[in-house]
């Protein structure tokens, strides 16, 4: 094996998140790695689009490709790089998927290419729930009792002869797309009708009400050793997606029968199968038996392998990487103890928790009721001694405004699986409820139930609780914040952590070292805990004096995800080659920043001001880092200031200038750079005046923001006193900013490091979208292909005054109107932006490296080129709205995007065309569904459509756009409008696969009569048909589909560009 | 009720009690499975020792009927967790853990750094120590600390009587030294008759015909086991298939002329792993041991069978030419994996 491609996962999305980039780049590790004599070293190639992932950083894999995981590139990258073997399971389904069609149409075969790891005889197996069901049968073990369907007619045959309720789920899926409970034949046909229309077929299941769901993680070599790493209880049970559930590691309601029979299956499975490397596998089993179903089957590394990997320190994708190869695991060894087997299984002595993160607000139109689809976009795990302890951490760690159980204005009380769920259980036991009635509506064991009463008991009698030691220690046992526990106890934060510190109430510091404390650890794998008397010592490669913590960015959510990640560990990086002991602290299990390795130190836990204050006092003399998780620990920059805690980088002081927004004005007025004209208002009175004044369009926005939360532009009067109802629920303390918003203005953005208030190197990159999308889901173009020079001149100038004015040293990104060669600010991040990997990556410089250095004190200078590049940079968000029901999958001010790509071109129109194909675009081949909303769009896309039609594209229209096409000469077909009832419809030309592409463009201003809009963008995303809904990008579409065929888009990678 | 582990070092860790408000002492070890206290707790292999669980959390599942548990009682001297839970959740579950250790007599303690506790053995070695349990009913004075390597353990734990066990065409002596309940079951199961017989006693004196004799697990220092010791010698000029686990395999090594000795701190939890050194297929496997058949010190007629991937141990013995052979883990399971069940079947094969 000389050459070895990887597949990644590309965009994040939901169902298939951060943890590929885990995944992959263990794999890249293990096959980069040294080797023992006798093994040739192994060249990897890895195909990613996902430009903000660690794996797609320079130093792990020979050679990068960002192009679309799909059997077209993937084919072309295997005719160039020839590789000998392939990697399938560390990209997820994405990777899997692609590997099952390549594998299909002959393509490693004819290029000679192995599957490494489990076969794709087997992968087939898995992914196919009939297959996989008889396969099971053959050696005795239980599947769920049900019936495969490829119609809806079929679905109700066999829903006829098992009876309701039944489970629907679909194979060849991520993240459970197009399952659920029904009840009924209405609710089955429709469930199956969808289903179908993504999936080949669908299984019809018993419907296991309130059984257990349980996982294990399992690893098997090519000598068929075997092991189990990992079991995971999900405390929701079966019937909401793994991907949806509190889950715990390990077991807490099984017995040692329960367990070890549970385990025993999963190796005669694995076994059977003949997976080589690793899977994970679903159990159900009854709580009131010993009665058991396998569920499934993943045949790949996955999230729960990730979850797996951090619960445990048994580095699961590294090991399946080596497995693959061809090792066996008594050949490895234990990478936490270097000195025990790698064949073993964990011990813990201590339980995760794992809570999902949502973001359904994000959405219009979502529902928050979680079921047996996956709607969340990410996670957190808390590492804790007891059940509370781990809990509450959890909460916190959510980043969603909860510092505890109760008192988080929840005031719904209906016990429905909504993503809520946790926080009505604790109102209801706060009103008396006892635990026998919430299990019996919800099937949540009694185990859980019992502590979570405990915990609302102790926070109810807080109150009248004396100000005590025993209280105190009690509480921190119990997992209850200093913030709570000062609202409680009338006292400030201050106080209770100062009386804490007295009374010597601290939390101690343990390991996850895989044995239990059984063997040593060798790394420094770390967690806080009030269970416990002792702080264990950690050993350091050597002992060094400076000492600095890099805070990571918390949980994956829409607006902050890997990219940040991707800044936080190329930041330790840096500091640990410039000699600096370093630390990470960081509670998200999908990233690269919670591997162990990462950093000298990781403390695996919440980016709280409490608890980086009590790791900011074990670490003595330590900096912190602010500047590179994002805004989660950006929001802490002022609290560390006022605690006089040593940063590194620009002051505190600074990122609050830049923050409030009053101080950033006066600054922007002082240094004479224009600004959209705003107001911080307090209520709608103040609000509507104000608006008034300036005239709508406005945009409202709390402060301090991220990814648009809340931001909504208001037309009218009666959609600005809507939007400031919502904007008050979502941020209380600070008062709601109006501004005036700038129609038809051009967006642009400058990132960079400044070194002592001078610019030492930026790229200014442009928004294809017009302003009113929000940034997070443009598309952003680097270098700028169509700005005046001029325009250049004016942002590096205002640019250079506030580097100035801040006495910015560190990362910064600047976003910028442009309108009629006139420019002004709209916004200052004092950190490293989403954008700061994509602009590294495709300049080759790498601004993280650089600013960190930066903030270490040392001085750099060059001449760095970025703006006349011979290629094309093109960053295309990626949407998960076939996930969110109901959404309206619209751009916006409002992020929703889930993630994102970057694709490089010697051209922008190669560069966007690839990029698209990226984020799951398909070329239309025959025909383009326009519907052009209000006058000025329809005439602005005359030209395109024209084009369209030049190509030979049959054109379907609705009524005006219909009739100013024809005005135009421009040969088209007209639909009716789903609300004309009137047919052909353009829903039944959906339907009936005859449209190919949709292009809907909307007028912002309303929302009444856009029904219409709505089902036919709804209906593209159920349907899978591609949809634009941006005039700009249409129009980049357009000139891009006319001026490349797939034959133009060039098979090269990243060095072939960036050298 | 407060109560403390003072360990023979002098470290004292303070605690809550959970058990019988009564003070103890015995040897200090640690068990490191996640799952099967019900199971640990009853395994006579322990009688004479503080059990310290490294699982934080003790008590969910509560506990089981007697049929389930691997001998008539509880036979630690004490336990030691982190945290314990008062409402278990399980549809097997009879009583509670903690009303369990009351009705037995068995003290225990919750609230201590367990994970601290551990480390100090690790590193320390097993050791003695005491637990107080402070009761205004009860005025317990201690003095001195048992040391359960001081003395044979047998007599203690083993059957008083002879006892039958399934109807199967295959007949095993069963040599009793402190034997798991699970051991007795896989046996039966597979269609074995068993007779069980106290650790004292001489097999070739029984009135039966037999086909093979079991050496069981049990508690202490195997060369206190002298009288069984001797038994075996004799058994082995018989070229009777023996088959021994844990201390079955340390009285077999003794018998057969070796050696063992005392690991520092054992091995006790459900995730060791040992490769047969003849398949170099490895399994993860139960343990609960503190003593080490030494390799060195047997002749070159018997090999090592298994041996442990973390540090190298023996981990079983096996004869080159006759029906004799011995684990050191336990292939019974209960509690832990499974992995290990095909060597009841191995070992049948040669009746």
């Amino acid at each position: 094996m000389k050459k070895v491609l990887v597949l990644g996962s590309g965009a994040l999305k939901i169902g298939e998140a951060g943890e590929f980039d885990y995944s992959g780049s263990q794999a890249l590790k293990a096959l980069k790695e040294d080797l023992p004599v006798g093994r040739q070293e192994i060249q990897a190639v890895l195909i990613n689009p996902n430009i903000a992932t660690i794996q797609t950083s320079k130093d792990l894999a020979e050679k990068i490709y960002f192009l679309p995981v799909t059997p077209y590139f993937v084919e072309q990258v295997i005719k160039k790089e020839r590789p000998d073997g392939i990697f399938l399971s560390f990209g997820g389904q994405t990777a899997l998927n692609c590997g099952l069609e390549l594998e299909k149409s002959g393509i490693f075969k004819k290029y000679k290419v192995v599957v490494l790891g489990t076969s794709v005889k087997t992968i087939q197996i898995t992914e196919d729930r009939e297959l996989f069901a008889n396969s099971l049968d053959k050696i005795s073990i239980k599947t769920p009792k049900g019936g495969f369907a490829k119609t809806a007619k079929e679905a109700e045959k066999i829903a006829l002869k098992l009876g309701f309720p039944l489970l629907i789920r679909s194979g060849f899926s991520l993240g459970g797309l197009g399952s659920g409970v029904v009840s009924n034949i209405e609710e089955l046909n429709k469930m199956a009708e969808n289903a179908l229309k993504h999936a080949p077929q669908i299984a019809v299941e018993e419907y296991l009400k309130h059984w257990k769901e349980i996982e294990y993680e399992v690893v098997r070599d090519k000598s068929s050793n075997k092991i189990t790493v990992c079991n995971m209880e999900n405390m929701d049970p079966l019937g909401i997606h793994t991907g949806e559930s509190i889950v715990v590691a390990p077991s807490q309601t099984l017995n040692n029968y329960q367990y070890h029979m549970l385990r025993k299956i999963s190796l005669q499975v694995i076994e059977h199968l003949g997976i080589v490397g690793e899977c994970n596998i679903q159990f159900a089993l009854n709580p009131k038996n010993n009665d058991y179903r396998v569920i499934e089957v993943n045949a790949r590394l996955s999230r729960s392998s990730a979850l797996a990997s951090k619960a445990t320190g048994y580095p699961l994708a590294y090991i399946a990487a080596k497995l693959a190869l061809g090792y066996t695991l008594p050949e490895l060894k234990n990478s936490v103890t270097k000195s025990t087997s790698a064949f073993f299984e964990p011990s813990l002595d201590y339980l995760v928790v794992k809570i999902p993160r949502w973001d359904l607000q994000k959405f219009a139109g979502g529902k928050d009721e979680i079921g047996s689809e996956m709607k969340s976009v990410g996670e957190v795990m808390a590492i804790g001694r007891s059940f509370p302890e781990a809990l509450q951490k959890a909460i916190r760690m959510l980043e969603t405004g909860q510092d505890g159980l109760l008192g988080n204005e929840i005031d719904e009380t209906k016990l429905l699986p909504t993503t809520e769920r946790l926080f009505v259980i604790a109102q209801r036991f706060s009103k008396g409820e006892l635990v026998e009635s919430i299990y019996k509506a919800t099937g949540i064991d009694p185990w859980f139930l019992h502590q979570i009463k405990e915990m609302i008991e102790f926070e109810g009698s807080l109150q009248s609780s004396a100000f005590s030691y025993q209280t105190i220690a009690k509480a921190k046992k119990l997992g209850f914040s200093d913030k709570l526990l000062a609202k409680a106890l009338k006292k400030s934060e201050d106080e209770i952590r100062k009386f804490r510190k007295k009374q010597g109430i601290l939390p101690k510091v343990k390991h996850i070292d895989t044995l239990a404390g059984e063997f040593p650890a060798r790394t420094n794998y770390l967690y806080l805990t009030y269970h416990g008397e002792e702080s264990e010592s950690q050993r350091v490669r050597e002992s060094k004096k400076k000492k600095a913590i890099v805070l990571g960015s918390g949980p994956y959510r829409i607006g902050s995800s890997v990219e940040f990640d991707w800044c936080s560990v190329t930041a330790a990086k840096t500091l640990r080659a410039e000699g600096l002991e370093t630390i990470i602290i960081n509670c998200n299990p999908e990233t690269v920043s919670t591997d162990y390795d990462s950093a000298d130190k990781l403390y695996f836990e919440e980016l709280t001001f409490e608890r980086v204050s009590d790791i900011y006092e074990i670490e003595e003399s330590a900096s912190l880092v602010l500047g590179f998780g994002g805004q989660t620990p950006n929001n802490l920059a002022m609290s560390c200031f006022k605690a006089g805690y040593k940063t590194l980088g620009t002051l505190p002081e600074s990122i609050d200038r830049a923050e409030n927004r009053h101080k950033f004005s006066n600054i922007l007025d002082k240094l004479n750079i224009d600004q959209p004209r705003w107001q911080n208002v307090r209520n709608t009175k103040e609000a509507t005046a104000f608006a008034k004044k300036i005239n709508y369009p406005v945009l409202i926005r709390p402060s301090y923001v991220l990814s648009g939360s809340a931001m909504n532009v208001a037309f009218s009067l009666s959609e600005l006193k809507k939007y400031l109802k919502q904007a008050s629920d979502v941020s209380s303390v600070h008062p709601v900013v109006i501004s005036k918003f700038v129609e038809g203005a051009k967006e642009i953005e400058i990132d960079g490091v400044g070194q002592k208030g001078e610019l030492l190197i930026y790229a200014i990159s442009e928004h294809v979208e017009n302003a009113g999308v929000h940034s997070g889901d443009a598309t952003i173009v680097l270098p700028p292909q169509r700005l005046f020079l001029q325009t250049i001149r004016q942002i590096k100038d205002a640019t250079k005054k506030i580097l100035k004015e801040l006495k910015i040293s560190g990362p910064f990104n600047i976003q910028f109107l442009a309108k009629d060669n006139r420019i002004s600010v709209i916004e200052l991040n004092l950190r490293a932006s989403r954008s700061f990997p994509f602009v590294s990556k495709v300049t080759g410089y790498n601004f993280v490296e650089m600013a960190t250095k930066v903030m270490l004190g040392e001085k750099l200078a060059g001449d760095f080129k970025t703006l006349d590049l011979d290629y094309v940079g093109v960053k295309a968000p990626q949407f998960s709205f076939s996930r969110i029901k109901g959404a309206d999958p619209r751009l916006r001010v409002e992020m929703s995007s889930t993630g994102e790509v970057a694709c490089f071109g010697d051209d922008l129109q190669e560069a966007y065309l690839k990029a698209l194909l990226s984020v799951g675009f398909k070329l239309p081949k025959k025909s383009v569904y326009l519907s052009l909303g209000g006058e000025k769009n329809k005439l602005e896309f005359i030209p395109f459509a024209k084009i369209l039609s030049e190509m030979g594209l049959i054109i379907y229209a609705t009524e005006h756009t219909s009739k100013v096409l024809k005005k135009h000469g421009i040969k088209n077909t007209r639909v009716f409008k789903i609300s004309e009832k009137v047919h052909p419809s353009v829903l039944d030309l959906l339907q009936k696969g005859k449209i190919d592409l949709a292009i809907n463009i909307s007028m912002p201003r309303s929302d009444q009569g856009e029904t219409d809009g709505f089902l036919i963008r709804r209906n593209c995303i159920d349907l899978g048909i591609p949809l634009i809904t941006n005039l700009q990008a249409a129009e980049l579409l357009v000139s891009a589909l006319s001026s490349k065929k797939m034959s133009d888009l060039q098979i090269k990678s990243w060095d072939e560009y960036v050298s | 009720m407060t109560g403390k582990l003072i360990l023979s070092d002098g470290t004292v860790f303070l605690g809550q009690s959970f058990g019988a408000a009564f003070s103890t002492s015995g040897e200090v070890v640690f068990n490191t499975g996640m799952v099967g206290y019900p199971e640990s707790l009853t395994d006579p292999s322990y009688y004479g020792q503080i059990l310290v669980l490294t699982y934080p959390l003790q008590g969910n599942y509560g506990v089981p009927q007697k049929r389930f548990w691997e001998s008539e009682r509880i036979q630690v001297k004490g336990l030691i967790v982190q945290n314990y839970l008062d409402n278990p959740s399980h549809f097997e579950s009879q009583k509670t853990l903690g009303q369990w250790l009351k009705e037995e007599g068995v003290p225990a303690l919750q609230g201590i750094d367990t994970r601290a506790l551990t480390i100090k053995l690790r590193e320390h070695g097993v050791m003695l120590g005491r637990v107080e349990v402070k009761s205004q009913k009860l005025k317990v004075k201690s003095s001195g600390i048992y040391d359960p390597n001081s003395e044979n353990l047998l007599p203690y734990v083993s059957t008083d009587k002879v006892l039958t066990y399934g109807h199967g065409n295959k007949h095993i002596i069963l040599i009793d030294c402190g034997v798991k309940e699970n051991i007795i079951r896989s046996f039966v199961k597979r269609g074995v008759r068993v007779t069980r017989m106290p650790w004292d006693s001489d097999p070739l004196q029984a009135k039966f015909d037999f086909d093979g004799i079991f050496i069981s697990n049990g508690p202490g220092d195997p060369k206190q086991a002298k009288q069984t010791i001797q038994n075996v010698k004799v058994l082995l000029d018989k070229n009777i298939p023996t088959f021994g686990i844990c201390l079955g395999s340390q009285i077999l090594a003794l018998a057969a002329g070796g050696n063992t000795y005392k690991l520092k701190f054992g091995h006790r939890g459900q995730n060791q792993p040992v490769l047969d050194q003849n398949s170099k297929k490895a399994i993860i496997t139960s343990q609960n041991h503190g003593f080490a058949v030494d390799m060195k010190s047997l002749g070159s007629d018997w090999k090592d069978w298994f041996v442990n991937l973390n540090d190298g141990t023996n981990e079983g013995i096996r004869h080159r030419s006759k029906p004799f052979m011995a684990v050191q883990f336990h292939p019974e399971a209960s509690p832990g994996p499974t992995d290990a069940s095909y060597l009841f079947d191995e070992f049948l094969d040669y009746l």
